[in-house]
């Protein structure tokens, strides 16, 4: 750790000083100009005439002017010179501050400017006040008598030295005409004000820490390091770039779309919180609130991100897909979005789930992406990382963003969201009401709560399920698992879904909602299912199961157990089994683990804990007859697997692995 | 003989290597002029101007008993977290003042903290190289201490960290001249990301919904934009004067702007990939130290090392008004996720909350 003496050395030598320094001594130097600079005077002061003393009021006055700002500007301007050191006050020595009245002050000598190349040491502040003392025959204000203790203690072994030196120059002052000496005196008091400042005030020269890198140092260069900048300058030159005119024009016009919704640029309605205290504007603005407001739904039509972005909008959008059959493009956006931000460890796991659902041939719910995406997607997953389904979800982004997203906007679900959006009132509160608001104000409910809520929720929801009728699906605990500490995966009830971790308290996770809607070719038949639910979190998981022919269903079958050639892929998961009856998740593969260590309990760190229902542990029942699609939709990894195949695991337990 | 002839050989090598990186970076500007058929004020032309603007302080958050070095918000828009040069960590609710909870650690200068999307945890991190994620806890007696979990090491000084898309992963930023992204849960490298020359200050994500780029600002005054998945630089910015103490992007992540020790702010258009506007005043002469843009993105508001926060028309490139009311530093300044208002951390122990 280089932390230097930053106590003692006020960095002289280090640039993040040195840049204002070198201006600020531009100004002091025009400042003392005699024709164009403040006025100074010789002033009397009790007994003695100070030469070149200026008054407060016409520095205000010179910087106001100068610099073409106001007065409380000019006066700060001025504070900040005093307080480097550039300028002191005569009287009122200690608070190196600009008044806008007739105090005095005066311009410090260059010799005591604080751009002079040597550190400011201890060894100097013991000699003053040794000087002092002997001068002021010990009476020293209480501060500097506590640092010459100190300093006497600490540089013991030079005392004689500092005492001598000290000695030396009240001598030589001494021999200085009267005037001269009393100027000095107060030049060098005023030195020390800035670089030892008394206790309680702040010092002008305290800028933090030292940085690593010593900007006054010669930066080494090596051909090695042009190499690289030549490289990169040159990929650089490559780049393709936007004409300006394009991409300032967008950038104004992104100002001028949010002008009205800028709180600092338009009136928030009904009221700002913070101007008013009443928070109606925050709860009419909650995440999850049932009817928008009218603003915030004009916002939505702004961009496909903001829509996205915005929970309540995201959930219209979600509704509106479900409507048009093509729920499963946010489903799998929502879930690369989490498999990217998620625990490392959960990558490979939800990689293959997401496979399973959305990307296999007769997944689930598919998703519709061209070719050559999928073959680079599929290539990847061999080695599954954070960012593996990116090609994918780029493209199922820009589909729902040129394709959905504007059919959305013309859609009856979006108008009539529109239709019940409410447009508050503003807020007209008497001088009283406000005071009245001021001594009203309540804390809000922590996040925390709203968390545990959330999961509350999604915990329920999966407990909701019907168990008359097949279940086909099993619940979101392992987002729990997130924040309770659990994460026993295969011989839990844990099932194959997401950790839903973004801020929704009553949205689903993907997987769930991927799991419990239908496949494709279920929704086709039935037609009556579109429900007009609001937030899709309320709805019962379970919601109505149409059984197939069953012509269909073996057909399906077959398509499924043929296609996929069982060694395409070198099997990497040799855990990957499809046991039979077991309930064969695919364990994690963590680097410190053997791969065929028992189930690891990651104790983890967020600690929330949940009241999970023991409904939850409702598995499907696993038989031939039972609807293949259920199962798949269920289990994707689990019991599904048989149906399923990842491309890169062997189609039978004993085959193809190790 | 010999000798001397190698020496001349590796200093004709430099100075030749110089030049020839030296043609390129003109180059590179050539390029960038070609496109640049517009500037910024003549884009903004037509725009109305910012009218006065009546911003006051309408919150004093005192309790921390040293310098406030950072500050995050809250997702919930009234929450927020800060840390202070005595290892103190505050989690309050700026609305009703009230401290919600409060870490003392081992570690002085605590420059750098964040709040998790969630709003379950905090992380934060300082001179103890490291940075660490806390999370909070609904019981008051709780030592958060405690529960405190090193994430991110660093061979030097954190002096940023945000988290990503959700409270699982973080990206910080060092005094060693690097950026890094981790996983909480397991304390893992994801990527790091190299290519700064000196201290790294400063460092923001990119807002957009499909990019996974961030940008970051350090003392050799450059900024780089990253792209987080293959962990190159994509983008270089050389132009300030001196150390760049804070990078912002735009809401719309088409630009970026820093603030520098040179007292200058500056505003970088990524698509056409130049600076497009410089925020300076004589009569400011102090460093800026950090920026955060208002919702629209018209205004600029920055915290300066001259106890004041400049607000800045950021398409007319005009100084909007000033805003007094610190007594020393202002360390960091945010705007709250809705835009309503805007935090400042100073030097002089308090936060400001204006609106």
């Amino acid at each position: 750790m280089t932390i230097r003496n930053t106590l003692r050395d006020h960095g002289q030598r280090y640039r993040p000083r040195m840049a204002c320094l070198k201006k600020a001594e531009k100004v002091v130097l025009e400042m003392q100009d005699p024709k164009t600079g403040v006025k100074s005077q010789p002033q009397r002061l009790v007994i003695t005439t100070i030469p070149h003393a200026i008054t407060g009021e016409d520095i205000i006055a010179w910087l106001a002017n100068r610099f073409q700002i106001d007065a409380q500007e000019a006066r700060n301007f001025g504070s900040m010179l005093a307080a480097l050191g550039y300028i002191y006050p005569i009287q009122d020595h200690k608070r190196l501050v600009i008044k806008p009245d007739a105090s005095l002050y005066r311009f410090q000598t260059p010799y005591f400017w604080p751009t002079q190349q040597w550190p400011v040491e201890d060894t100097d502040y013991a000699i003053y006040l040794a000087k002092r003392n002997i001068r002021k025959k010990g009476l020293l204000e209480l501060h500097e008598q506590e640092q010459y203790n100190r300093l006497h203690k600490w540089m013991n072994h030079k005392w004689d030295f500092i005492v001598m030196q000290a000695k030396e120059q009240y001598r030589a002052a001494k021999e200085r005409r009267k005037p001269d000496r009393v100027v000095f005196e107060c030049q060098e008091r005023a030195y020390w004000v800035v670089h030892r400042p008394p206790p309680g005030t702040v010092s002008g020269m305290d800028y933090g820490l030292d940085r690593r890198i010593d900007p006054n140092a010669e930066e080494v260069k090596t051909p090695d390091f042009y190499e690289k900048v030549m490289i990169f300058t040159q990929q650089s030159i490559m780049r393709p770039r936007v004409k300006s005119s394009v991409s300032l024009g967008a950038l104004v016009k992104y100002c001028a779309t949010y002008n009205s919704h800028d709180p600092f640029l338009s009136k928030c309605l009904p009221s700002n919180p913070w101007l008013t205290d009443d928070v109606t504007y925050w709860t009419l603005n909650m995440p999850n609130v049932e009817t928008p407001t009218k603003k915030r739904v004009e916002r939505w039509t702004f961009s496909f991100g903001e829509l996205l972005s915005d929970q309540r909008g995201r959930n219209d959008f979600r509704l509106f897909l479900k409507k048009e059959f093509s729920g499963e493009n946010l489903a799998f956006w929502e879930s690369c979005e989490d498999l990217k931000w998620g625990t490392a460890g959960t990558v490979r796991e939800k990689a293959e789930q997401i496979y399973k659902t959305f990307l296999a041939r007769g997944a689930p719910r598919w998703i519709n992406i061209d070719g050559k995406t999928m073959e680079i997607t599929v290539k990847g997953l061999k080695h599954p990382h954070r960012y593996v389904l990116d090609a994918a979800q780029t493209h199922i982004y820009m589909l729902m963003k040129k394709d959905s997203y504007g059919r959305y906007l013309k859609s009856p679900v979006f108008k009539e969201t529109v239709k019940r959006a409410i447009c508050p009132e503003e807020h007209k509160f008497s001088q009283a009401q406000l005071e009245q608001n001021a001594r009203n104000r309540r804390p809000s409910v922590s996040p925390i709560v709203l968390r545990q809520q959330e999961l509350e929720q999604k915990a329920k929801m999966a407990a909701s399920v019907d168990i008359t009728q097949l279940c086909r699906f099993t619940t979101p605990v392992p987002h729990l698992a997130v924040y309770s500490g659990i994460t026993d995966f295969p011989s839990s009830n844990a099932s194959p879904s997401l950790p839903f971790v973004t801020n929704t308290p009553v949205c689903p996770s993907p997987i769930s909602l991927a799991l419990d809607s239908t496949s494709v070719s279920e929704r086709r038949a039935e037609p009556g299912e579109v429900g007009g639910e609001g937030n899709s979190g309320t709805r019962a998981p379970a919601t109505g199961h149409v059984s197939k022919s069953r012509m269909a269903l073996s057909l399906r079958r077959l398509l499924r157990r043929g296609c996929t050639p069982s060694n395409m892929f070198a099997s990497l998961s040799p855990k990957c089994h499809s046991a039979a009856g077991t309930s064969s998740r695919i364990q994690p593969i963590s680097p410190d683990q053997p791969s065929q260590a028992p189930p690891r309990r990651i104790g983890n760190f967020f600690q929330i804990k949940v009241d999970i229902p023991p409904e939850c542990r409702i598995y499907p029942i696993e038989s031939e007859d039972e609807d293949e699609e259920s199962r798949a939709a269920s289990r994707g990894g689990g019991v599904g697997a048989k149906e399923i195949i990842c491309p890169w695991e062997s189609l039978t337990p004993q085959n193809g692995t190790g | 003989m010999k000798m001397a002839c190698k020496g001349l050989q590796t200093g004709e090598t430099l100075s030749s290597l110089k030049r020839e990186s030296e043609s390129l970076r003109k180059k590179l500007e050539e390029e960038r002029r070609k496109l640049a058929d517009v500037e910024l004020n003549q884009a903004a032309e037509k725009v109305e101007v910012v009218g006065a603007l009546s911003i006051k302080t309408r919150r004093l958050l005192k309790g921390h008993g040293n310098k406030v070095l950072c500050m995050d918000w809250c997702k919930d828009k009234r929450r927020l977290v800060s840390s202070s040069q005595d290892g103190k960590v505050i989690v309050w609710d700026a609305f009703t003042l009230n401290k919600e909870h409060g870490v003392s650690l081992p570690c002085t200068w605590m420059m750098a903290c964040a709040y998790s999307p969630s709003g379950c945890a905090v992380a934060c991190g300082g001179l103890d190289n490291k940075c660490s994620v806390i999370p909070l806890s609904l019981d008051r007696n709780e030592n958060l201490a405690a529960k405190k979990k090193s994430v991110a090491m660093h061979t030097n000084y954190l002096s940023g960290c945000t988290f990503t898309g959700s409270d699982m992963q973080i990206l910080t930023s060092s005094g060693d001249g690097s950026c890094a992204l981790w996983d909480v849960e397991s304390g893992q490298l994801l990527q790091s990301f190299h290519g700064h020359t000196a201290d790294v200050l400063s460092l923001d994500l990119a807002p957009s919904e499909t990019g996974n780029t961030f940008v970051s600002g350090g003392s050799d005054r450059r900024s780089n934009v990253w792209d987080m998945r293959s962990g190159q630089n994509i983008q270089s910015f050389e132009s300030h004067e001196s150390d760049i103490n804070c990078v912002k992007y735009y809401p719309s992540g088409d630009a970026f702007a820093s603030a520098s020790d040179d007292s200058t702010c500056r505003f970088y258009d990524l698509r056409a990939d130049r600076e497009v506007a410089v925020y300076q005043k004589d009569s400011i002469i102090f460093g800026a130290s950090t920026v955060d843009f208002s919702l629209s993105g018209r205004l600029l508001f920055a915290g300066y090392n001259d106890y004041t926060i400049n607000v800045w028309d950021v398409l007319k490139g005009t100084r909007v008004t000033c805003l007094f009311g610190h007594e020393n530093r202002v360390s960091r300044v945010r705007v709250s996720p809705d835009g309503t208002a805007l935090c400042s951390a100073s030097w002089d122990n308090t936060l400001r909350i204006w609106a």
